[in-house]
């Protein structure tokens, strides 16, 4: 087949879809007319390389059909061939905005297959870089909407502090956002006063900072306008399509992973959780906003309640052993040549292990045969079932909505595709 | 640029060359393709802390037919290839290519039936970017790069003409390599 | 809470419930392919149950001469807060089972994978078309015996 005629088969059968949708044109003018349009995979509102192909009556749009599958990756062809631990790598790219929180829900979900628990600093740690990465995470889905709405500065300045929060990441893990930081069973390596102090000294001018971006967008009158009531779902919509994260809590539903099924140290900690009824693109940018001052919150919490103590759990056949110990134990060094070539050997079982990410329920499915890597692993992402409510958000809307209402929904590509 | 039909090979074209080429190295247009997670340190090298427009290179147009400098950030996959593709053809010439990070220049961690294993299968590239992502700096070295080929006059999409003096301070060259 | 909505189905469908399986507290039900649609619907609508929330959908390959398929549905109850899985075997004889996107429409896109990775056909879907892979693929990467680097030249590039 050459590539003329590849081409020919994939248009004829999106425009087959576009044409299934029960839709109603009229004409009142000449000018009024059907149209078909197809935003991305290349456009700068649609945050990566989601392609929508949308149907105009006029101004509005008539019917939606988003198509993904532009970033597909192989993720989970690629994780039936590596073993548990070198999977952990792959996790950061998966919602790249926010690394960390998506290696500690990896690990959680192996974990939870090997039957450790890591210790009290150990999900202290995970829970203090968890909440840094939602902050960061948000800061961007913030200023990207901002941006895409039409208000560029917001980008700049939430990206400035970002840039801060990757000053730490790196002075943590040695790396900007490919952290890879998270063990089975424990962390790549204790997290050292001067990233505490980073952290402290991070968080003590932030809310300042957020503030400026606060009263920049909330007191616009146009970016305000610009959101309030676009993309309305209702309850019974969101909770069919499964939507999660701050996307489903806009519209009235605590649905939040780290209250109803509480992993880490969650339920030790006192946070709230910002939920709203409208269900609009302008809730969830508040939604958003309410989540990182909470997220705030919960960092200096753990950084005053954080114990001391060992940062790998006592499982000498399941956790990587310390570099220093390989080097000088006998034992340590054919754990570590154990754990290497042949891998974890979970038990056989299945197990899916959710948790509440920065975009919504992150979760992880895998199935073990006993084997070193995973017979088969499931990611549940959140941008994925996020994406499957677009249609619904924005058919009936005006096409300059469509930007609006993507920006809100915060997909990340990388997740969605796999 | 046509003059060099009107004037010939001569001592003044040259240097309008040079002068031009100097205007266009400071004035590079990016497109930037930001496909996955190198796109994201695409956005630092462009915002206030790494500062691209230093370079000249900040005004980033998100249409081909207004770009001179392709940036591919992130995993290109089939799929994507002939979106890519389709994009770097619609750019005016002349354009230069950068493949940011171990993605798209060589497939990176991706070994897998959907990840083209390099750009360079269906695109001539002009400057690699190693790294996974590489960091901004890396990228502003690789725009430094390319800074340098323009005005060394290496455009690939409008061939230089190759004057005498330049083909024997080639030569030259080659041999003081050789000789060293 | 569990135990109740197991005791339940196994009421409601002795015929259909072929297993129940229990690993690091979680449930998992093997039910007949036939009525998954029934036992789905009941778990939604029934008080006690009140599985609303479908968190995921997704198939496996067992690799085995008999029911190589597995679909897998991962639910949740946003009132009770507990979870449940189901499953289901597809034999590779036979590739269809139905859909269960009337019980809960986000369970279209999932299924839509499950299909474009293993090529399991839902009855009752109204869009099973490829999710990921372009139209033109022939084939189902995720099987066990598809090769990790693809077939070569199965997705054209355009031309250099
Ligand atoms: S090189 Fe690394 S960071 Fe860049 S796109 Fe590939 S995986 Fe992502």
């Amino acid at each position: 087949m050459n590539i003329d005629q590849a081409m020919d088969i994939r248009q004829q059968k999106i425009l087959a879809a576009l044409e299934n949708k029960n839709t109603s044109v009229y004409f009142d003018d000449a000018l009024d007319n059907e149209m078909i349009l197809n935003m991305g995979p290349q456009h700068p509102a649609t945050h990566g390389v989601l392609r929508l192909l949308i149907k105009l009556d006029g101004e509005t749009v008539a019917a939606c059909v988003p198509e993904l599958g532009y970033l597909h990756r192989g993720y989970e062809k690629l994780a039936e061939n590596v073993s548990y631990h070198e999977f952990i790598p792959h996790t950061d790219r998966l919602d790249y905005l926010s690394p960390l929180m998506n290696n500690t829900a990896y690990v959680l979900a192996v974990e939870k297959l090997v039957g450790i628990e890591a210790p009290k600093r150990v999900q202290y740690i995970r829970t203090i870089i968890s909440e840094m990465a939602r902050i960061s995470s948000h800061l961007l889905g913030i200023g990207a909407l901002a941006m895409d709405v039409g208000a560029l500065t917001v980008f700049t300045w939430t990206f400035r502090e970002r840039e801060k929060m990757y000053d730490i990441f790196e002075l943590l893990t040695g790396a900007r956002f490919t952290t890879s930081f998270t063990r089975v069973g424990g962390l790549a390596h204790d997290m050292t006063p001067e990233v505490i102090t980073a952290i402290k000294e991070f968080i003590a001018q932030f809310p300042e900072k957020l503030n400026e971006c606060i009263t920049m967008l909330n007191t616009n009158r146009i970016f305000v306008e610009r959101m309030d009531g676009v993309g309305v779902i209702t309850q019974d919509q969101a909770i069919a399509m499964g939507m999660s994260g701050p996307n489903i809590r806009a519209v009235g539903i605590e649905h939040d992973l780290r209250r109803t099924q509480p992993y880490l140290v969650y339920n030790e900690l006192d946070f709230n959780i910002p939920v709203l009824n409208d269900g609009d693109c302008l809730a969830r940018y508040y939604v958003r906003l309410n989540e990182v001052k909470e997220s705030v919150k919960i960092v200096i919490q753990c950084l005053d309640k954080m114990p001391a103590g060992p940062v790998h759990a006592n499982e000498p056949k399941k956790v990587l052993p310390r570099k220093e110990q390989i080097y000088t134990r006998m034992e340590e060094l054919i754990h570590d040549f154990m754990l290497i070539n042949f891998g974890v050997n979970p038990p056989v079982g299945e197990v899916y292990h959710a948790v509440e990410a920065s975009k919504g329920e992150l979760g992880f499915y895998i199935q073990s045969r006993g084997e070193g890597h995973p017979w088969r692993l499931k990611i549940r992402s959140p941008s994925f079932m996020n994406l499957q409510s677009t249609s619904l958000l924005v058919e009936g809307g005006m096409i300059s909505d469509i930007v609006a209402v993507l920006g809100s929904l915060d997909p990340v590509m990388g997740e969605a595709d796999k | 640029m046509g003059l060099e039909h009107a004037l010939g090979d001569t001592a003044l074209t040259t240097t309008i060359d040079s002068a031009i080429n100097w205007c266009r190295k400071n004035s590079l247009w990016p497109m930037p393709l930001g496909i996955s997670c190198c796109g994201i340190e695409m956005m630092a090298f462009a915002m206030p802390r790494f500062d691209v427009a230093r370079f000249g290179a900040e005004v980033f147009r998100f249409s081909p037919r207004q770009a001179d400098l392709l940036i591919v950030a992130g995993t290109t996959t089939y799929k994507m290839a002939t979106v890519v593709r389709k994009i770097y053809d619609q750019m005016p010439d002349p354009k230069w290519v950068i493949a940011m990070g171990a993605c798209t220049s060589s497939g990176g961690m991706y070994r897998t039936y959907s990840v083209v294993q390099g750009i360079d299968q269906f695109l001539p590239v002009d400057v690699y970017v190693a790294g996974c992502p590489p960091r901004p700096d890396n990228l502003l070295h690789a725009l430094i790069m390319i800074q340098e080929k323009i005005q060394r006059g290496e455009s690939r999409s409008t061939p230089m003409t190759v004057t005498a003096e330049r083909q024997e301070q080639q030569l030259l060259q080659i041999q003081g390599i050789n000789n060293n | 809470m569990l135990t109740t909505v197991i005791e339940k189905l196994k009421l409601h469908f002795s015929n259909s419930i072929l297993d129940v399986r229990e690993f690091r507290g979680e449930t998992t039900i093997c039910v007949n392919k036939a009525d998954i649609v029934k036992v789905c619907t009941f778990l939604r609508d029934d008080e006690s149950c009140s599985f609303n929330y479908c968190s995921d959908v997704c198939g496996a390959d067992a690799y085995a001469p008999e029911n190589r398929f597995e679909v897998i549905y991962n639910l949740y109850s946003l009132s009770y807060k507990h979870r449940i899985r189901l499953k289901i075997f597809v034999d590779e004889s036979d590739l269809h089972c139905p859909s269960v996107i009337s019980v809960w429409p986000g369970a279209n896109w999932p299924e839509r994978e499950t299909y474009d990775m293993f090529g399991i056909i839902f009855d009752g879907h109204n869009d099973l078309r490829r999710m990921y892979m372009p139209e033109e693929f022939e084939y189902f990467p995720l099987r066990k015996d598809f090769p990790m680097m693809g077939v070569p030249d199965s997705i054209p590039l355009p031309r250099k």
